[in-house]
């Protein structure tokens, strides 16, 4: 049911062109690891909507694309550009530039002794023994044909490792610039994150875009592989521009007894899939995955979750919470998976969504596969309108209709807000949201949103077109 | 001048019409009771007051302090002054009561071209007044009525008032649901903020709250209509006959005003 690749011949010379400037450099297990995931995209294309996990989400505009891969980014910037994306307490800002570390921007701090922390393409030449024990070991290509071009691409990205033990209070901010100004560019960072038994570390995946707002798809992959007993926090915030295709996949590797966190914050991108899969690998594993997207204009955020209890006793919470105006499209695909021997499992699942406007649209869809016996799992969803009861409580009270407005949405996205620890990453977060509730809440400023957003669609670009 | 005064009042929800010709004048310093059996348009009456667009004014005028009060959107009546205690209080999760008093008040201040208040300030103002109605200063950590027992609500509403020192103060069925301790408090809480100054409209089914809260003028609105006016001794009657009496009354003299 796969869907041709329009630009077969433009993939498979990005490809070949890839392979041949690397081919110096590139260990061999590496170059077959990228063979190998480019013949399984190019076999299996990209999805349709008659793909299950593909449902909602229209990708034909997209696969009609040329993108052309970018290994050096043009653009020149300072690090006065980058003072706006500026995270307040992190102890490391990693920037890469349309996929790729630039060292020369990036700021460190004292980092505790075990732990390392660089650019993916140096770790493959001088980690040796980590990268080959982790990198490519989880993710899944056969499943999906994203995974499998990010892999098929796989050059440069976040390299974290926390030895046993050692923990970074402050938060580590990775932040990816997308800078292309031309053709629409493809990038395809690949991170891995690796904290040992015992170990703890923040993380925060931030995706921006500078310069014009022309097409560009970003094909992110995360590897994060949490030991025993380990407590892991990794937050991904996609605002880049309203053109951006952002595709991201986090998936996670749990011991025994590991605590991760996930937090989700889809306010930019023209088409956002965000997948989170963690595998509860070990025993008495903790995952939380928290999400909060907002959509407005035509954006469409799909959110595809899968949760696999793959031991006993382990917990997992899903809390999403969506707010969807203009003619925006939100997902919510909530998936568990319980396999026979993980007894004990304890579930749940809860996605919440406010539908602002008559064209907005969600669809939320929990899903789930149970083949051991003793286990609990619960799953609920809410669509809902802003309450007119509460709009004029607030409003017989003095407060304007704008900011009634803000005060419900932000009550609305506090909940999300409410599972983040105190802290810079959740300040940043915040500081974020707040502006875009803002704009939401304000009927005038969300319209121009939307009139400025059609206008630049009529460039034939509208991906809602089907193939 | 009079604070309030309606002419010819005709209001309709969903096409049915409620409201079949108001008049009434409420001077500052005031206290009028509005009574009526149930469905006769006394809440319809408060809500176009606080001007919930739900209830469309067919004809008639409203003027308020001078001004034209059905021009107004229901954020600029309240800043204006006018208050409406809700019969039932709206529950908001995720808004703190204390951020939400302080949002309301510094509205209103700004609207009345006053400094606003601080975090700082502003909370020694408030216990001042949560003093009044024996409120427990954790309801002012907590979301606005989320969770709050009937009376909490109730003096949550009158908390409100006490913040935002209105001129005209319509309380909608302040009574229902409060245990006579309860109700007690929450007429204390009114009976303090009496003033030459300030008006109040008193909504109400049973003739109870007007032994707390003595009214100047009791008015009896049946169908749509103020059929009867007259001193406190109205409602006593009322409690002692029941609607009934007074909406056969009404029936017998309607072909009459034909």
């Amino acid at each position: 049911m796969a869907l041709e690749i329009a630009q077969r011949a433009s993939y498979l010379e990005s490809f070949t062109e890839f392979l041949k400037q690397t081919s110096g450099d590139t260990p061999r297990w590496l170059r077959d690891l990228r063979e190998r995931a480019f013949a399984r995209f190019c076999a299996v294309g990209f999805p349709t909507s008659h793909d299950e996990d593909w449902r909602f989400t229209n990708v034909s505009a997209l696969a009609r694309t040329p993108f052309r891969l970018v290994r050096q980014c043009t653009a020149e910037l300072t690090a006065s550009d980058l003072v706006a994306w500026r995270m307040k307490d992190a102890i490391v800002r990693m920037v890469f530039l349309d996929g790729h570390f630039a060292p020369g921007l990036s700021t460190w701090g004292a980092l505790p002794k075990g732990v390392s922390v660089d650019g993916l393409s140096r770790a493959i030449g001088n980690r040796k023994q980590v990268v080959t024990g982790h990198l490519g070991h989880y993710l899944d290509i056969d499943r999906d044909p994203f995974s499998a071009l990010n892999t098929a691409f796989v050059e440069d990205g976040a390299y974290v490792h926390v030895s046993k033990g050692v923990v970074i209070e402050q938060p580590i901010h990775l932040l990816f610039v997308s800078t292309s100004n031309g053709d629409p560019a493809m990038t395809h960072p690949r991170n891995l994150i690796v904290i040992e038994d015992e170990g703890q570390a923040s993380l925060v995946e931030d995706y921006v875009s500078y310069g014009a707002e022309v097409p560009a798809l970003s094909n992110a992959v995360t590897e994060l592989v949490a030991g025993g007993n380990s407590t892991v926090i990794h937050t991904m915030i996609e605002r880049e521009h309203l053109h951006t295709y952002n595709f991201s996949t986090l998936r996670i590797e749990q011991a025994r007894g590991a605590s991760v966190t996930s937090h989700s914050l889809l306010l930019g991108g023209a088409l956002v899939r965000n997948n989170v899969h963690p595998v509860l690998a070990g025993e008495g594993g903790e995952c939380s995955i928290n999400g909060l997207f907002i959509g407005d204009g035509q954006q469409h955020l799909d959110n595809y979750m899968l949760v696999e209890h793959a031991s006993p006793h382990c917990s997992s919470r899903q809390f999403y919470n969506g707010i969807l105006d203009g003619h925006s499209h939100g997902v919510f695909h909530g998936r568990i998976i319980v396999h026979k021997d993980a007894q004990k499992t304890d579930a749940k699942q809860t996605n919440r969504n406010l539908v602002l406007s008559d064209d907005a649209q969600i669809d939320t869809k929990p899903q789930l596969e149970i083949h051991a016996d003793d286990v609990k799992c619960t799953h609920g969803a809410t669509i809902g309108q802003i309450e007119e009861n509460a709009l004029f409580y607030l409003r017989t009270r003095g407060i304007s209709e704008t900011e009634a407005r803000r005060l419900l949405l932000q009550a609305f996205a506090g909940e999300c807000l409410d599972r983040m620890n105190p802290g810079s990453v959740r300040s940043y977060a915040e500081t974020l949201l707040g502006q875009r509730i803002l704009t939401l809440a304000n009927p005038a400023t969300s319209e121009n949103f939307e009139e400025s957003r059609c206008k630049k669609e009529d460039g034939g670009r509208n991906w809602k077109e089907l193939a | 001048m009079s604070l309030l005064k309606i002419r010819n009042l005709h209001a309709e929800v969903d096409g049915h019409e409620i409201l079949k010709g108001i008049d009434l004048t409420v001077n500052a310093g005031e206290v009028q009771a509005i009574m009526g059996p149930n469905g006769s348009g006394k809440s319809t009456l408060a809500q176009v007051l606080s001007r919930r667009e739900l209830y469309k004014v067919t004809a008639g005028e409203i003027t308020f302090n001078g001004k034209d009060l059905l021009a107004m959107k229901p954020e600029e009546a309240a800043c204006e002054g006018v208050f409406m205690a809700f019969q039932y209080p709206v529950e908001i999760p995720g808004i703190g009561n204390a951020h939400f008093l302080r949002s309301a008040l510094n509205a209103v201040r700004r609207y009345r071209g006053l400094d606003e208040f601080d975090a700082m300030d502003f909370l020694p103002y408030f216990r001042e007044k949560m003093k009044l109605l024996e409120m427990d200063d954790k309801l002012l950590s907590r979301s606005v009525n989320e969770g709050f027992s009937g009376g909490e609500k109730k003096r949550n509403e009158i908390l409100q008032m006490a913040v935002l020192e209105p001129k005209l103060a319509i309380l909608d069925e302040t009574d229902s649901g409060l245990d006579i301790d309860a109700l007690r408090i929450v007429a204390q809480g009114v009976n303090a903020m009496r003033s030459p100054e300030r008006a109040m409209l008193v909504v109400t089914h049973y003739q109870r709250l007007l032994n707390y809260i003595v009214p100047d003028t009791v008015h009896v609105l049946v169908d749509g209509r103020i059929v009867r006016s007259g001193g406190p001794e109205l409602a006593l009657e009322l409690e002692e006959k029941g609607y009934g009496s007074i909406e056969t009354e009404t029936r017998q003299a309607a072909p009459a005003s034909v």
